[in-house]
């Protein structure tokens, strides 16, 4: 099928155009660049809700009845939800669906399954390429539910606007509470199955750690890595800017019953609308762009690296670390050098025609 | 369709016994596919539409409670009309050999009843993506 006509029919809201075109960024090759550029246009539009939290939380429970009660407000909703992929053998068992059975069948709801195929950090690698892809379609919200998270999977906060990070009780005392980790990007904290007995310890824990901690005092920005090409920035790109004036709500709910979920789209709400206020979503916007744009060009790169250097320059250079005769870090500078100079070669040769030559001037 | 073999994993109507369903869906993600497992109660409907939102190569759908004849000609039926004609349609359960044909006539592919090895149903979809593959 011809990509632009794919475009248009993803555009024009049909649904299996929609499917076929997620398939193409999930798979990652060359067409998946062509798709994306052809919708590209079109996005900026929907608000990213990232939902977050340890196995076995209710993210999947929370999201069905956060986006039943979206519905209900009139909007129109996709889901991204991510499973883990087996190290082992590539496959994986994708089971949020399980919980959004209310979901299906509703034309303004759809919902689609992804493994990590062997990303770490909570999402897979074309988790935003399919946000972009549904943000086009014209969802209104596109709500990110992240692999089950431990504590340092905080890729999402950089993904989406809104990060909605659930904790359950019984999972551990008010220390695991003020460690850093997925706690420190939440916009939102949800304690979620609150009719369990030490629901309001946990909640208590949570309290503290916030007041504690706010309004945030730390230098650097709270959320995740700073992206190298920001660097020149003074951070304010690059935080999310939640210590500034967003007071972070604890919200109780359990979500198999519906309870606690209108407050809890409250506060996204009011999350969204603080972020347009002040132009704070656009500096969010150019912190996420910076972000992507280095690890794509990491990527690319990398691969212009390997490929001018060639895999046998690459083996002979781990044999030499594994025999200790070099150390990882001159290895690399040894490999970057001379990556550098077999492409200064390669553009004489281009325009000098043929002859190899043998460029020494490092 | 992608580099990943997809199969949805179904269990349509008021048939709660998935034993037999997740035990496919382990041994089909052990084979490296990714196995959308929808979870039990599923209407026709439902299952069609989850195939489509998930550009499923494959639908395996679990019956054991008598009622495959309705569902394999509904199920069949709308993955036609919604131009997933293409999509591999396998039927697993409890089924009497004498009704295989006629399902086949609905659009399923193959029918493995009680007694099947799971590596042979992972056998068959690799032999049929091989094939498709093959096809362009």
């Amino acid at each position: 099928m011809e990509v632009a006509s794919l475009a248009q029919r993803v555009l024009e809201g049909e649904r299996r155009a929609l499917a076929r075109a997620i398939s193409l960024v999930e798979d990652g090759r060359a067409r998946d660049a062509e798709i994306l550029a052809a919708l590209y246009p079109h996005t900026g539009n929907a608000h990213r809700v990232g939902v977050t939290g340890p196995p076995g939380c209710g993210k999947s429970t929370l999201v069905n009845a956060l986006a039943r009660t979206m519905r209900q407000r009139g909007l129109k909703l996709g889901i991204v939800a991510v499973d883990p992929t087996s190290p082992f053998t590539g496959g994986a068992i994708l089971g949020d669906r399980i919980r959004m059975g209310d979901l299906v069948g509703d034309p303004g709801i759809f919902i689609r399954s992804m493994a990590t195929r062997g990303s770490l950090g909570g999402l897979a690698r074309a988790t935003s390429g399919v946000i972009e892809v549904l943000d086009a379609a014209g969802f209104d919200v596109v709500i990110v539910e992240t692999v089950g998270a431990g504590q340092s999977e905080v890729g999402i906060a950089q993904t989406v606007h809104t990060t909605i990070v659930i904790e359950v009780p019984g999972l551990g005392d008010d220390i695991q509470a003020i460690k850093a980790g997925i706690l420190e990007v939440a916009d939102v904290l949800v304690v979620n199955k609150a009719d369990q007995p030490q629901a309001e310890n946990t909640f208590r824990a949570l309290r503290a750690m916030l007041d504690v901690g706010a309004p945030h005092s730390g230098a650097a920005g709270h959320h995740a890595p700073r992206a190298m090409l920001a660097g020149e920035d003074d951070g304010k790109g690059v935080e999310k800017l939640s210590d500034k004036g967003w007071k972070i709500p604890i919200l109780k709910t359990i979500a198999s019953e519906g309870q606690g979920v209108e407050a809890l789209l409250d506060a996204v709400q009011a999350h969204r609308a603080y972020l347009v206020e002040g132009g704070r979503l656009a500096a969010l916007a150019r912190a996420r762009v910076a972000s992507e744009l280095e690890t794509l060009l990491r990527e690319a790169l990398l691969a212009e690296l390997a490929d001018s250097l060639g895999p046998q320059e690459i083996e002979r250079t781990i044999d030499e670390v594994l025999a200790r005769r070099l150390d990882p870090h001159s290895a690399v500078d040894g490999l970057v050098r001379l990556a550098r100079r077999s492409r200064r070669g390669k553009g004489r040769r281009s325009r000098a025609g043929v002859q190899a030559q043998p460029a020494e001037t490092d | 369709m992608s580099d990943r073999i997809r199969v949805v994993i179904a269990k349509p109507g008021m048939d709660g016994h998935d034993r037999g369903a997740k035990i496919i869906a382990r041994a089909l993600r052990d084979a490296g596919m990714e196995v959308i497992y929808t979870g039990i109660f599923q209407t026709s409907e439902s299952i069609v539409e989850t195939v489509l939102q998930e550009d499923a190569d494959v639908l395996g759908v679990s019956i054991l409670s008598g009622t495959y004849e309705h569902y394999a000609k509904e199920i069949g039926g709308m993955l036609r009309e919604n131009g997933l004609g293409d999509v591999l349609f396998l039927l697993g359960g409890t089924v009497s050999r004498q009704d295989v044909n006629r399902l086949k006539g609905y659009g399923v592919a193959e029918v493995f009843g009680a007694g099947a090895h799971t590596q042979d149903i992972v056998g068959y979809i690799r032999e049929w993506a091989a094939a498709r593959e093959k096809a362009g």
